[in-house]
């Protein structure tokens, strides 16, 4: 019996996938467990295990071509068996917006951290009542990937009607963002010479996650001067006759571990009339990709050695510049730390990275001069941290304590094992 | 409103003169209509109405025919047209005093008499009297248009007032123009007998309506010996004896001279924008025509102009909507500011009828708009067959990629009644399976239009 293999939800945030390449051909066997092809999702390239034994009796979705969850990528079967009929069925099904978990098939861990799906929850919690369109405004949105719940409607009651949407490119609205209606793309017309570049998924991603997470998190910013002499005098120590010296990043996830454990209320999630505090400071670490940015996470650095954290970090890191982190390898940071340092910069703020309600932006380490209690004026090593609170769940006092042990931690090490 | 007389002074109790003095009274403002001849305009008195009075008597007349077919004899000695006639005034008188009781029904004032601008807010008239308006709506109407050489003297040379005011019929008309009007007066006419000649300039009649529509119509003129000149102009005219010579000229420049008992001159009509005090306003005509913006207002705040002053299409609907959405617009609610063109609909009333709206083929291919079609027979609805009137189709043009109803074209026995349904289709945004998909009762004519949005999906059943 033939049976089609469907691109599956390959993480929760999932909706399309590009396929990348087949590793099977055309009346190739396959074994369950073998991989078929590598998929690109909306963060990494995955290898799409097949999960049935067969021969490829037909590939449906070229290399090149993308699938929304839940269309047919390929058949596979029995050789010499009649497909035409599951052929026909296989065009391209409407995507059902998975809001549950669908990255069962992918096998990932029972992420208990409301993951970055929950766009899709919370957009279907905060429209209330349906949406008044016209059928041949459905019809013109659905082509043109308009989501109706941003467009305001002109027609009798509010119904959205052609009008509405003559304006508005392909792709206008951002799907799932549960933003103040009437929130509408511009069209921007490209000039003479100027270069257009298709929007990748990953940068897809990044655009609607992060101005989410503006739109809905209420930020404000602290900064703090650490001295730094103590720290480096530390890790200088520490990387003595070490191959591998441990970075300046790991030495940051861990104090910062140790103090989020300290102050719970920073290492929480808002999830709308409940705020869940974690158990453990899963650290989630800003790295730059040639696409765009991702952040590897070390789970419970609260807990772990600064070597361990530093030896993982490693080994993830690799992974992300190679787009073969997994989802769980990058999803559910609690508390994210951005480091452009070593891009030169003095003092930045970053955009929290949900479902962390605080992201820490580390400058560069510079020689400044300091004015201590005597009045005197002495050369340190300092860098700047700041601080970027979402004030639905971390209030200023709360968040300026947090900091401040942060950055006495950083000032004198120590202090972390009292 | 302290001040003035009215919160509205409307210019013509037409159409739009009076539907607009109506509206004016439902939304609770004091208006007032100024009337020169009689309320309801050139659509109650010469136009719309009567003409489709003598179109009925005209089609019963045409029926003699199935009645003999029963095995009666009808005797049409007796024949007198005077009676067509009067029936078709009587339709005219009353509805002219319905409009009447309308007009009271809603406090709304009549004043008789010829009336001009004389100030942004006040209209004299001929006697002197002067009347104030906080707004004041220019709803003048139109005339029929004159050809030079073929002046009207309603005697020999009709205008379309002449035309409906006929209590004897011609034995031979020359009817010059092959709109609505002069393709609507070919058909009664022919019915009661007369040898129509019908002249048009454009290439085929109907020259707006879609082609294959009137492809229909034309082969059903011919049949009863309609004769039929199209790609050809009248040059001109002498009048002699007991009729008019009227000289035609055709594409190649061939001339041919034809006689009649009358020639019906219908090729248009002129806006009644001269002598009513624009100029003291300020307001400018172009071609005639009073041009406005949202809400039908003009360039002077406060005065607004509807119905055929405006150079929207010359139909009575367009006036009611014009006169809605400016007098909505004075008292403060929102309508849309303007008509969208292509749900305006156009009805003729012949046999086969023809009624359409939005894009006809010609003009998609012309202005190059991307358009598919799709068509189904009358013959296909068993109700057509069972009358005896299974000539005719539905047509739909619409958009191939997202199936908005660009234009539809019915030609066929109750076209102008079934295309609503059409027309709802597309204001109201349904696209063509909701209206496939519904049942449409058997045996009807409008199943016809179901059947036709089914071609459009691909399943049109009875064909």
């Amino acid at each position: 019996m033939p049976e089609k293999v469907l691109m599956m939800a390959l993480s929760p945030t999932m909706e399309t996938g590009t396929l990348v390449k087949w590793r099977k051909k055309e009346g190739d066997t396959v074994a369950s467990g073998e991989v078929l092809c590598e998929v690109e999702t909306d963060k990494a390239t995955m290898d799409y295990e097949s999960t049935s034994d067969g021969t490829l009796l037909k590939i449906v979705l070229p290399a090149g071509g993308q699938a929304k969850v839940g269309d047919t990528i390929a058949i596979l079967g029995k050789p010499g068996e009649d497909i035409s009929a599951l052929l026909a069925d296989s065009k391209p099904a409407a995507a059902k917006p998975s809001a549950a978990p669908a990255a069962a098939a992918a096998g990932a861990p029972a992420v208990s951290r409301p993951a970055a799906a929950a766009p899709a929850a919370t957009a279907a919690a905060a429209v209330s009542g349906r949406v008044r369109s016209s059928p041949l405004a459905r019809q013109i949105a659905s082509q043109k990937g308009i989501d109706l719940r941003t467009i305001r409607g002109s027609g009798p009651n509010g119904r959205i009607v052609k009008r509405d949407l003559d304006s508005l490119p392909a792709g206008a609205g951002a799907p799932r963002a549960p933003t103040a209606a009437g929130v509408t793309a511009r069209v921007y017309q490209p000039g003479p010479g100027d270069e257009v570049v298709p929007v990748s998924q990953m940068r897809k991603v990044i655009a609607r996650r992060l101005s989410e997470s503006m739109y809905t998190a209420p930020h404000y910013y602290l900064t703090v001067a650490v001295g730094m002499d103590e720290l480096l005098a530390k890790r200088a120590l520490l990387n003595e006759g070490r191959e591998k010296k441990a970075s300046l990043n790991a030495f940051l996830m861990a104090l910062a571990g140790r103090a989020l454990l300290r102050h719970p209320q920073v290492n929480s999630t808002w999830n709308g009339d409940t705020i869940i505090r974690h158990s453990s400071a899963d650290i989630g670490l800003a790295v730059a990709l040639p696409e765009g940015l991702i952040t590897p996470v070390v789970r419970d650095c609260g807990r772990k050695g600064i070597l361990a954290i530093d030896a993982e970090l490693t080994a993830l890191i690799e992974k992300a510049r190679a787009g073969k982190l997994a989802p769980a390898e990058y999803e559910g940071a609690t508390f994210s730390i951005s480091n452009l340092g070593a891009a030169g910069i003095d003092e930045f703020t970053a955009v929290i990275n949900p479902p962390g309600s605080a992201i820490l932006a580390v400058g560069a380490v510079r020689k400044e001069p300091v004015v201590q209690a005597d009045d005197s004026i002495v050369v340190r090593q300092r860098m700047r941290a700041t601080l970027s609170c979402d004030h639905r769940v971390v209030d200023g006092a709360v968040g300026a304590a947090f900091l401040r042990e942060l950055a006495d931690m950083l000032e004198n090490p120590m202090l972390a094992l009292a | 409103m302290a001040g003035y007389d009215y919160d509205v002074l409307i210019l013509g109790a037409g159409p739009g003169g009076y539907v607009a003095g109506i509206r004016a009274g439902q939304l609770g403002l004091k208006a007032a209509v100024i009337e020169r001849d009689k309320v309801g305009g050139v659509c109650l008195n010469v136009g719309c109405i009567p003409s489709k009075a003598l179109i009925h008597q005209a089609e019963l007349f045409r029926s003699i025919p199935n009645l003999k077919e029963m095995g009666l004899s009808v005797d049409t000695k007796g024949f007198d047209y005077k009676h067509v006639f009067d029936k078709s005034r009587k339709a005219a008188d009353t509805l002219v005093k319905g409009v009447q009781f309308l007009l009271k029904k809603n406090k709304v004032e009549t004043i008789t008499g010829e009336g001009a601008l004389s100030g942004k807010n006040e209209i004299t008239l001929k006697d002197g009297k002067k009347v104030t308006g906080k707004n004041i709506i220019i709803a003048t109407g139109s005339r029929p248009r004159v050809i030079p050489g073929f002046e009207f003297d309603e005697k020999v040379v009709l205008s379309s007032t002449g035309a409906i005011m006929l209590s004897r019929l011609p034995k031979k008309a020359l009817i010059l123009g092959a709109g609505a009007i002069g393709v609507e007066f070919a058909h009664v006419l022919n019915s009661f007998g007369v040898d129509v000649h019908l002249v048009e300039m454009l290439d085929r009649i109907l020259p707006i309506e879609d082609a294959e529509a009137v492809q229909v119509l034309s082969r059903a003129f011919q049949k009863r010996g309609i004769q039929m000149s199209t790609g050809t102009k009248a040059v001109s005219m002498q009048k002699g004896g007991a009729g008019v010579s009227v000289v035609l000229e055709d594409k190649t420049g061939t001339q041919k001279t034809v006689e009649a008992d009358q020639v019906l001159v219908v090729v248009g009509r002129t806006p009644n924008t001269d002598g009513i005090g624009l100029d003291k306003v300020g307001i400018t005509t172009e071609r005639g025509f009073i041009s406005v913006g949202d809400y039908n207002q003009t360039r002077v705040a406060g005065i607004y102009a509807i119905g055929d002053v405006v150079n929207t299409p010359l139909l009575a609907h367009i006036a009611f909507k014009e006169a809605e959405i400016a007098v909505e617009h004075i008292a403060g609610k929102s309508p849309h500011p303007r008509i969208d063109p292509l749900s305006i609909p156009s009805a003729t009333y012949c046999e086969p009828q023809v009624a359409s709206f939005g894009l006809p083929e010609w003009k998609a291919t012309e202005q190059k708009v991307p358009f598919a079609k799709a068509s189904f027979p009358y013959r296909g609805a068993g109700k057509s067959v069972a009358v005896e009137q299974s000539e005719g189709f539905v047509k739909v043009m619409y958009d191939p990629k997202t199936k908005e109803i660009l234009g539809v074209h019915i030609v066929g026995a109750d076209a102008t009644e079934i295309i609503h349904e059409m027309l709802l289709g597309r204001t109201a945004e349904l696209l063509p399976e909701d209206i496939a998909t519904m049942i449409h009762a058997h045996p009807t004519l409008s199943e016809a239009v179901g059947e036709a949005m089914r071609a459009v999906e691909g399943w049109a059943i009875h064909i």
